[in-house]
Parts: C-alpha cells; structure tokens; sequence
C-alpha cells in the first residue's frame, strides 16, 4: 500500500516535469525539471527491485550528462522570442515525428503481449529478485554471454569521445603550458645568480 | 483504527524516529565541526580561536547559528527566486539524505541496501547541482564564476573517485556497505589498498571543496564562489551543507579503507570500544586531516587542479583498477559475488 502511494508520487511527478521540460520558458528550467524526472524515474527503478540501474541512470545522466547540459545551456543566451519564431512552421515535423515514435512505442508494447517468441522472452531464465542481487545478475550476463557487445558498445563510445575531442581540439601558439619535471629539474644555479653591486651604480 | 495505527502510522513515526537519531547528531557534529577547524587552526596559527562565548569557547557555533537565524534573508532583484531559494536547501538536502545508508556499527544503518556505495556515489554526485542552480539564480558575476569552476571540479574528481571505489569493490565482491566493512577484518584495506586511499582522501577534498582546492571559494578573486549573494539562514544551508559532507565524505573514506567501526586489533583492550566509537574516532581523525591541510596548504591553481584530476589521478587509478583485478585473478582471490 505505501509501495503503491510512493509508486504514484514519483510517477506523476515525473510525467508532469517531463510536461514542464516542454513548456517551461526558460530553458534552465527546463534542464532542472529534466533532472527531475530522471531522478524520479531512478525512483521508479528501485520500486521496481532494479535498484543497480537506478543508481546508474543517477550517477550518468544525472550526475555527469546532466551537468554538462545544464553549462551549455547556462552559458547560451536564449530568448523565448526566438524560440518561438519558427513554431508554426516547425510543427508539422514535430508532429509527424511524435506520431510515428508514439505509434513505435505502442507497437513494441503490444508486440510483447502478442507474439509468441517475445511473450517466451518474458520469461527468459531470469533468477528470482532475492535470490540474486541484480548487480551479480547483471554482471554475469553481461560479461559473459554478451561480452562481444559490451565490448563493442564500449569502442563505439570510445570512437566518438576520440571524434568529439578530434573536432573541438585546437593547438594554441601563445598558450603556455606548465611542465613540470622541467620546473623541478631546475637548480638555484642555472636560475640565481649573485652579483656585487657597487653603490649608486646600478647593473 | 488500530490497522491504521499499526500499518501506517507506527512505521511512519519510528522511521522518523530513527532518521532524527542519526540527522541531530550530524548536525551537531557540524556545528563542533566548525568549532575545531577554528580553534585547529588557530593552533597551528599560534592563536587561540574562539574562546569568548562560553567556556573555551564552546558555545561560539550556537552563536554563529542564532546570528544567522537571526539575520534578514536578502534576496537580490535580479536572482531567479524560485531556484535561489531551493539551491541552499537540495545542498542541505544531500548533504542529509547521504546518511541513510551509512553503517554505524554491526547492524546500525538506516537502510542497509544492496547498492549502498553505488547511492553515496549517486548522492554526492547530486550536490553539484546546488551548487550550479546557486550562482546560476544569484545573476552575479563571481557566484556564477564560482559556480562553474566548482562543477567542472567536482565532475572531475567524480571520475578517479569511481575508479578508486572500483578497486575497492573488487576486493570485495559486494556493494554493500556493511559487507564492505565486514570484508576487512583480517586487514583494513589502507594497507594493500594504500595508493589509492591517498587519491581517494585528496580526491573528497576536491569533491567538498576544500583546501587546497577552494577554487571555488576563491576570496581573492571570486569574493566568496557560488554563495556571495547568499545572507543569513540561506547561507547556514550552505555551510551547514558543506561541513556535513565533509563529515560524509571522512566516513565514506572510513567505510572503504580505515574498516568502518571495525577495531584496529581484534584483540582486548581495543574491542572494549563499542563499534560506533570507533567509527566516530576514525571520521575525526580524517576531519583533522582534513583542517590540517588547510592551514597547511596554498590553494592549487586552476589549471594545475584540472592536470592533477584528468592526467595523474585518472590514469594512476585506471592502471590501479587493471593491477588489482589482475592480482586477484592470478593469485585466484577473487571474492564470490554478493
């Protein structure tokens, strides 16, 4: 009953600052309500006895891909005028595009309650919720029947951390760098030296 | 009625219970926190600190406290209102919740979940968040300045701080915190783990903020970071916010490597301490440490901060994380998964 009641605090909270990301006005408001509905729907995991995933979907996207949205867009300076200028022409895509993901998503529920081969997939050996803590499960699964997947996933995003910072890296000439050891292999020698300096004449 | 009582209410009230028995303590040990950094400091100083309201001085923190109770909230025109006044709070907020899961002694921890240092990760990764909508809303230069040095730090250290965490949990198979406790009775995991305690404990001083990395707070340049627009009660949340991380991250620092409340030696006149004891005296030995450095220390410069982060902390403790797995699978020590 109190799982039934928290389960509908952070489902209406999260649709409703997902409808907020949407409509908010200023675009700060909406990175902060998206943040929300993360963190709600992390709420969600763990009801669900997924906890490994929710803490995961809050250290990634909140703690890391969050933050660096909210910079740019901290750092944008966005106007709700301008925003709002190509509405009209824009919608129909946007319509379209909603449409077809919606009708996508619908598909795909149904499909898991349809066909026989998905239905069967529900219950792919999955080990009971207190048998095995989800981490252990996950782990196993992961690195061993799908290693070759987790492996590629893993060099995909290794490619486009390498691509992002190929693009965005430039080589500046007046920059200077610090370089260490060459500061600690300095001695008092080469940098100090003593001169005598006779009175009222200066070096 | 009695269902109502019995069902519900009870659960709720002892919950409640149970969460202020761990919340004042914290507080206080806040409030005496930033009594003993002043009078540490002081020390090394060679002054006396706060001595004046009551005896030694120990009632200064009630004063600071009734001071900025009792002081005007001001809040500029300019700020956005809404998250200038929730900013201070989720600080507090997170600084707070983070102790629910943190184990006292055999047994005595709020919520004992699966994933424990999984949550403390995903909490203290949270509080920069308060720290970005604060100098955002302040509509101020330095506060906004401060602001994004102090989110591109604590980002930064988040990355070897996992790692590190990481080399922990593969010695012991589990994520759970009192297991991970319990996993270092033979040895506390300073010992094998001792690198990667140094860049853990300096990696929580630049998550928290601190000395030497107070960029952040940098009052020469920055005035005072995020919170300059920030007066009287608004201000205590930040404050008291950031001291009871500091206390947070010490016992985090205690759970992974110093063996939580476990004794040094399993033997007589050590376990005659109580568990809890023990875990309070290890979190203040790593809070002086951290008071220490500060006196000790001149603040790092920006750009040395991020070198230290991204190209020494990062790659010690990936080769860090490939050494111990590598170890514990050659020598067939791998613990069985939890």
């Amino acid at each position: 009953m109190i799982e039934t009641l928290v389960f509908y605090m952070f489902a209406i909270i999260c649709v409703a600052s997902g409808v907020l990301v949407v409509t908010a006005r200023n675009p700060v408001n909406s990175v902060l309500f998206l943040i929300l509905a993360f963190f709600n729907a992390g709420g969600l995991f763990v009801l669900a006895g997924a906890e490994f995933i929710a803490m995961l979907l809050i250290i990634v996207y909140v703690g890391a891909v969050a933050v660096l949205f909210m910079f740019v867009v901290m750092m944008l300076d966005v106007t709700v005028t301008e925003l709002k200028q190509g509405f009209t022409k824009y919608l129909p895509i946007g319509l379209l595009v909603t449409v077809i993901f919606a009708v996508e998503v619908l598909g795909a529920t149904v499909a898991w309650h349809m066909a026989p081969e998905a239905a069967a997939n529900i219950q792919a050996a999955t080990p009971a919720a207190d048998a095995v803590s989800n981490t252990s499960a996950l782990g196993k699964i992961i690195y061993t029947n799908y290693a070759y997947l987790f492996q590629a996933a893993g060099l995909v995003l290794l490619v486009a951390m390498i691509g992002a910072i190929v693009l965005t890296h430039r080589k500046r000439r007046d920059s200077k760098k610090q370089v260490i050891a060459k500061q600690l292999a300095r001695k008092a020698s080469e940098a100090v030296e003593l001169k005598k300096v006779e009175t009222g004449r200066g070096i | 009625m009695v269902e109502l009582w019995n069902d519900y209410l009870w659960p709720l009230i002892w919950i409640v219970i149970k969460i202020l028995v761990i919340v004042v303590p914290v507080l206080i040990a806040v409030a005496y926190l930033t009594y003993a950094e002043r009078k540490v400091i002081g020390a090394m100083h060679r002054r006396k600190g706060p001595n004046v309201v009551g005896p030694f001085g120990l009632l200064q923190p009630f004063a600071d406290g009734a001071k900025l109770f009792l002081k005007e909230t001001v809040i500029p025109s300019s700020a956005n209102r809404a998250i200038f006044l929730v900013a201070p709070m989720l600080t507090f907020f997170l600084a707070l919740i983070a102790w629910a899961v943190i184990p006292f002694g055999e047994g005595l921890v709020l919520a004992d979940i699966n994933v424990g240092v999984l949550y403390l990760f995903a909490i203290s990764s949270l509080g920069v968040y308060g720290i970005l909508m604060a100098g955002w809303a302040s509509n101020s230069k330095y506060a906004f300045l401060g602001s994004l040095r102090s989110a591109a730090q604590m980002v930064s250290y988040e990355v070897s701080m996992g790692f590190v965490i990481i080399t922990v949990l593969l010695c012991v198979g589990s994520l759970n915190l009192t297991d991970i406790v319990e996993a270092q009775r033979g040895m506390w995991f300073v010992i094998p783990l001792l690198p990667m305690a140094v860049v853990f404990f300096i990696s929580t001083l630049a998550e928290t903020n601190r000395h030497p990395f107070d960029l952040p707070e940098a009052e020469a340049e920055l005035v005072a970071g995020y919170n300059v627009e920030y007066s009287a009660m608004t201000f205590a949340l930040f404050f008291l916010g950031e001291y009871a991380n500091m206390i947070l991250m010490c016992g985090m620092t205690t759970i992974l490597f110093l063996g939580g409340w476990l004794p040094p030696f399993d033997i007589a006149p050590f376990n005659w301490l109580p568990g809890p004891v023990w875990f309070i005296i290890k979190i203040c030995a790593l809070l002086f440490i951290y008071i220490w450095v500060r006196a000790a220390f001149p603040r790092y410069r920006y750009d040395q901060l991020m070198r230290l982060g991204w190209k020494v902390f990062l790659p010690i403790s990936l080769i860090a994380v490939v050494v111990v797995s590598g170890f514990l699978v050659a020598f067939d020590m791998v613990p069985a998964a939890g």
